[in-house]
Formats: C-alpha cells, sequence, structure tokens
C-alpha cells in the first residue's frame, strides 16, 4: 500500500490551557504532517551536530532535520555548511555514509557534482558528446548551474554546536534561546574544544513529543529513576531551578546535589531501595568540576529537537529525529573536553553507564514511552493530565510539577493553532 | 600451553553454557562466567571501527557484573522479553599464557510477550578466556553490535 495519508481534519483542543493534553495530539497524521511543516520545516533552529564532528575542510557528516535527510560539511574556507542531500537532477539522496572527507559532493547517478557549500560544479555532457562532427545530446541553452544547488539550509553555529534551518528569515539563534536559557547554553559550551567520545542510536517507537516531555518533566525523575534517588544525583528534595525561555518552548533543569538519606521524599516509594550498595561504585563516583557554578545537573530541551545533558560528569546531545507520528529516532554523541585529563575523561565513560539504550536511567525512559504510545493509539479521544504543580506554567525553585511540559504544550498549541 | 583441540571442546562448551543461561534468563549465574578481574562490553560497531571509546554498557569488574544483574531485577522497568542467542563456532585467534583469543557472530532474537520473535542484535563477540581451576572462565567479552539503530532498549546482556 502507497504510504499516503487521507487529510484528516484535527479534532478539537476541548480542555482550556495545556494541562490536559488529549492522545491524538500523538498519533494523528494531520496534526503530524502539521508539525513537520510548522515546527522542523520552518520558524526553529534544529540541532544537527557538533563542529568537532567536522574539524577539516572536507570533513562532512549526514543527519536529518525532520524527516529529511541533509549533510553538514566544512567548506575549504573553514565555514559550516548544510545541504539537503537529495541531488537536483533525479532526486538521488546521494549521500550514504554517516562521515567522511570529499573535495566535493558527488551523485553517483550521472555523476553531478557540487562544491561543499552545495554549488552545482559539474553536469556531464552539459554542452553533449562531439563524435564525427556532429554534437550529441547535450542540457538546453538556458540551463543555467547557479540554478540549481543543493538545497542549502541556514546554518548557526555557537561555541562548536551546529543549528540549521530550512528557513532563510531566521531570527538569530541567541534570540531564539533567549537570555536564560542561552547562560545555561553557554555554561557547557563555553568555547572550550569538545572530544567526541561516541555515538548511541535508539529507535523508540512512541511520538517525539515525548522525548522533550520526559526531560521537561522533574516529577518523574526520582520517581521512574532509583539510581537517582538512591545515589541523590537528581530527586525531588534538592535545591533546582526550572526555567524556561519566553514562549515557553525551551526549558532548564538545574539541581544541586545534597541529600542522599531516605526521608519524606522517599517515603513508601517502591523503586527507593533502603540500603541498597553497589558492588562497584565507580560508576556513581562524582568529582565536582569548578565550572559547574553550583548545579550538579542541568538538562536542557531545546525545541524541537535537542536536549544537552550534563548529569554529574557525563554529557551528551541527544538528537530528536522524528519517523512518523508513532516513532523517532534518538541519536546520543557524548562529549568531554579536549582539555580533560584521564582520569575525568575515564569518568566521564564510566558514568555514561547511567545513559543510552542500555543505561541505568534512561533505557526504562524509552520503555515508558512505549507504553504511553500503546495507550494513544488503541484511545485516541482520552486526555493525559499533566497538573502536577498546578495547571500553570513559568519559573519554579523546586521539582515536584510538570511545569516545563505545560509550557512545551502552551508554545506547541499557538504554533500549530490547535 | 593449551592442547586446543581438546580445549576447543572446552571453548565451545563455554559459549555454549553462556548462551543457554541468557536464554533462560538464569541471570544470577550469568557473573559466574567472569573472573575477578574482568570486563565486558557491548559497544556499537561504529564506535569500535572509528576507535571511539563509548560504549551502551562498559562493566569493569565481576562486581559491576552482579550490580547490572541487580539493576535488571529491581530498578530497570521495562517490558519483559525473552531471549534466544545463535552462537557460531568460535574461531581461536592465538593461544598464549593460559589464554584464548577467540571471537564468535552472534545473533540475538527478542521476543516480547505478545509480539512475534525478531532479530533484535547481530554482532560478533570478542573475548579473551583464561584457563583457571573451575574451568574457562571470561577474562574480557566484548559484544560489538551491527545493530547500530537499538530497538529502544537493551536491558538484559548479550
Amino acid at each position: 500500500m502507497l504510504n499516503v495519508q487521507p487529510d484528516v481534519e484535527i479534532p478539537t483542543w476541548t480542555h482550556d490551557g495545556s494541562s490536559r493534553i488529549p492522545f491524538w495530539a500523538y498519533t494523528h497524521p494531520t496534526v503530524y504532517q502539521r508539525e513537520l511543516e510548522r515546527i522542523f520545516y520552518s520558524k526553529h533552529w534544529n540541532y544537527v551536530g557538533l563542529e568537532a564532528e567536522i574539524p577539516n575542510p572536507g570533513d562532512f557528516k549526514r543527519t536529518s532535520v525532520g524527516e529529511r535527510s541533509i549533510i553538514i560539511a566544512r567548506a575549504e574556507d573553514g565555514s559550516v555548511t548544510a545541504v539537503e542531500n537529495i541531488c537536483a537532477h533525479r532526486g538521488a539522496a546521494f549521500c550514504r555514509e554517516r562521515f567522511g572527507n570529499n573535495k566535493e559532493f558527488l551523485c553517483p547517478y550521472h555523476q553531478w557534482t557540487y562544491d561543499l557549500k552545495g554549488n552545482l560544479q559539474g553536469v556531464p555532457f552539459r554542452r553533449g558528446l562531439k563524435k564525427n562532427g556532429e554534437v550529441r545530446g547535450g542540457m538546453p541553452a538556458d540551463f543555467n548551474p547557479k540554478n540549481h544547488s543543493l538545497n542549502k539550509l541556514s546554518v548557526a553555529v555557537r561555541n562548536g554546536v551546529i543549528f540549521a534551518s530550512f528557513d532563510h528569515e531566521m531570527e538569530s539563534f541567541e534570540d531564539y534561546l533567549g537570555p536564560e536559557i542561552l547562560r545555561y547554553f553557554d555554561r557547557v559550551f563555553d568555547g572550550r574544544k569538545l572530544k567526541i567520545t561516541g555515538y548511541s542510536r535508539q529507535r523508540i517507537p512512541a511520538n517525539w513529543k515525548l522525548m522533550q516531555e520526559n526531560i521537561k518533566d522533574p516529577y518523574h525523575v526520582g520517581l521512574l529513576h532509583t539510581w537517582f534517588v538512591v545515589f541523590g544525583l537528581i530527586r525531588g528534595d534538592q535545591t533546582s531551578r526550572l526555567v524556561t525561555d519566553v514562549h515557553g518552548r525551551h526549558g532548564a533543569m538545574a539541581s544541586k546535589r545534597e541529600n542522599v538519606e531516605s526521608g519524606d521524599v522517599t517515603k513508601g516509594l517502591h523503586s527507593f531501595k533502603e540500603g541498597m550498595t553497589l558492588h562497584d561504585n565507580r560508576i556513581v563516583d562524582v568529582k565536582p568540576e569548578p565550572w559547574w557554578n553550583g548545579p550538579t545537573v542541568v538538562m536542557l530541551t531545546l525545541f524541537p529537537n535537542l536536549i544537552v545533558q550534563q548529569q554529574s560528569n557525563s554529557m551528551s546531545t541527544r538528537q530528536i529525529i522524528p519517523r512518523g507520528p508513532d516513532a523517532f529516532d534518538f541519536v546520543w554523541t557524548h562529549f568531554g573536553f579536549e582539555e580533560d585529563d584521564p582520569d575525568m575523561a575515564l569518568r566521564r565513560l564510566r558514568q555514561a553507564n547511567m545513559f543510552g539504550p542500555a543505561g541505568y536511567v534512561s533505557a526504562d525512559d524509552g520503555e515508558v514511552l512505549e507504553f504511553c504510545q500503546e495507550s494513544y493509539l488503541q484511545e485516541p479521544a482520552r486526555n493525559t493530565i499533566a497538573e502536577q504543580g498546578g495547571r500553570d506554567w513559568g519559573e519554579l525553585n523546586h521539582l515536584i510539577t510538570e511545569n516545563p511540559l505545560r509550557a512545551m504544550f502552551a508554545y506547541w498549541r499557538k504554533v500549530m493553532e490547535i | 600451553m593449551l592442547d586446543i583441540s581438546g580445549g576447543y571442546v572446552a571453548l565451545q562448551n563455554l559459549y555454549g553454557e553462556y548462551s543457554a543461561c541468557l536464554d533462560a534468563g538464569d541471570f544470577e549465574r550469568w557473573p559466574d562466567f567472569f573472573l575477578d578481574e574482568c570486563e565486558y562490553r557491548i559497544q556499537a560497531r561504529e564506535n569500535y571501527d572509528r576507535k571511539l571509546p563509548l560504549s551502551i554498557l562498559w562493566l569493569e569488574s565481576r562486581g559491576m557484573l552482579k550490580d547490572r544483574v541487580y539493576g535488571i531485577r529491581e530498578t530497570l522497568y521495562h517490558d519483559p522479553y525473552y531471549q534466544r542467542h545463535i552462537v557460531s563456532a568460535p574461531r581461536v585467534i592465538g593461544v598464549e599464557g593460559g589464554e584464548i583469543r577467540s571471537e564468535a557472530n552472534y545473533l540475538v532474537l527478542r521476543t516480547k510477550r505478545d509480539e512475534f520473535s525478531e532479530v533484535f542484535n547481530a554482532g560478533r563477540y570478542i573475548d579473551v578466556v583464561r584457563e583457571t581451576p573451575e574451568g574457562l572462565r571470561f577474562k574480557s567479552r566484548s559484544c560489538i553490535f551491527d545493530s547500530e539503530v537499538v530497538k529502544n532498549s537493551i536491558i538484559y546482556p548479550i
């Protein structure tokens, strides 16, 4: 069967505000198409990579913005470029490797070539093939290569992090984040050279928004994640700060490790294992770093497709790539700093055991999102309740809340006109 | 130096018992296949090939393996599943100083309670096996997987 979805009318959002979210918001094909158009393909900066992944001229990386395949590359002049992975000629997605180094982009089908900025350079037999005094073939006289570049995206680079947009009327990346969120962004990415330690990739059978929500939901972190509660890495009784940008679309959750004792926050909690000890505690052996400036964990959610994790000594970017309404790819890029000593580099790798598809505090996030999506598909007319801590949203100094999640949906409703 | 003809049967048996243990879901016995000082990792092939150190699971002692078993049983909420390991005959790379360096291809099928069986993880074991008075034990086992896009999560050992 062809993959064509009928243009089904979007149902009416029946509740006020953004504290009751209909199941259909996560499953509806027309809603999803509108999300691609209004969120991923216009008016938003999408995370596409780190400069450390493409340090040298000719280096490229293939990734995605929304569902669309794109390539980022470093040109000869050192600038970072982003182009859509579609040959201007017959539309082949010509780039197949994830990473590499090339002098130019080549489409294998008819050998059209493009420079690293996406400009069409070579069209075989553009002026035809001369043989026996005649000219065979050739493109029409008015064919102008200048009009047939690869589709170029806008690019924003800040302190080693690369964002792209199909929209050419974008506000600056700094304005897009707003001053509060930018401050937390710069805390991790202050210009120090990054060192990539590796990748993890998951396909999670759930709507892409659920991943943003998961990190915008501090209510669950001290409940679902035993390791966080028992070892005090983040839990409900810590000094914390939650902020969003003025629109509610981006969020920062900052918290400071304090207490690891049992108390009201752990009373009656099934996931709290009183007296739990590890045979080998190196995975949770945290060494404070001077640049933290207070918080021991800051989780940033940048709408629509990025989570920046600094939990203890472990850091990653997590990119969301939607794959239809019912699935997304979650791509983790773990990194440290070039200035790390061997001890710190080792700590970051050990603590990475908490994260990713097998991680002690991340594997079960993917699992519960799958459980949610399963229900959303069965009963689209029902609503979720996101009312922990009230029905409003705004700055807050504790974690017992679903406030940032409501903020995101307030923005989402506005952009989506739903 | 090990006599590899007799040693090969023992090595094959180690691989067979290891798979049987995991397929039975008998995770409490899983650390017993390893030395106290051991290493176990599950690593994406792209990281291995590019010499990037990140693994999705990297355990550096038998104690850490025991902690993982506790995690599976008590702290990691997950959709339960069966595993079925199909492992090729081990390929011996070298035998030296009481240690065997060997490799084998593996295929892990996953079957969730209400779903069909599916190929879950395909890859290669890269092992160092040591002879002990109790029999052969893994000094290290690396599971280097081709299935780089993980079907949601990997909870149990491979």
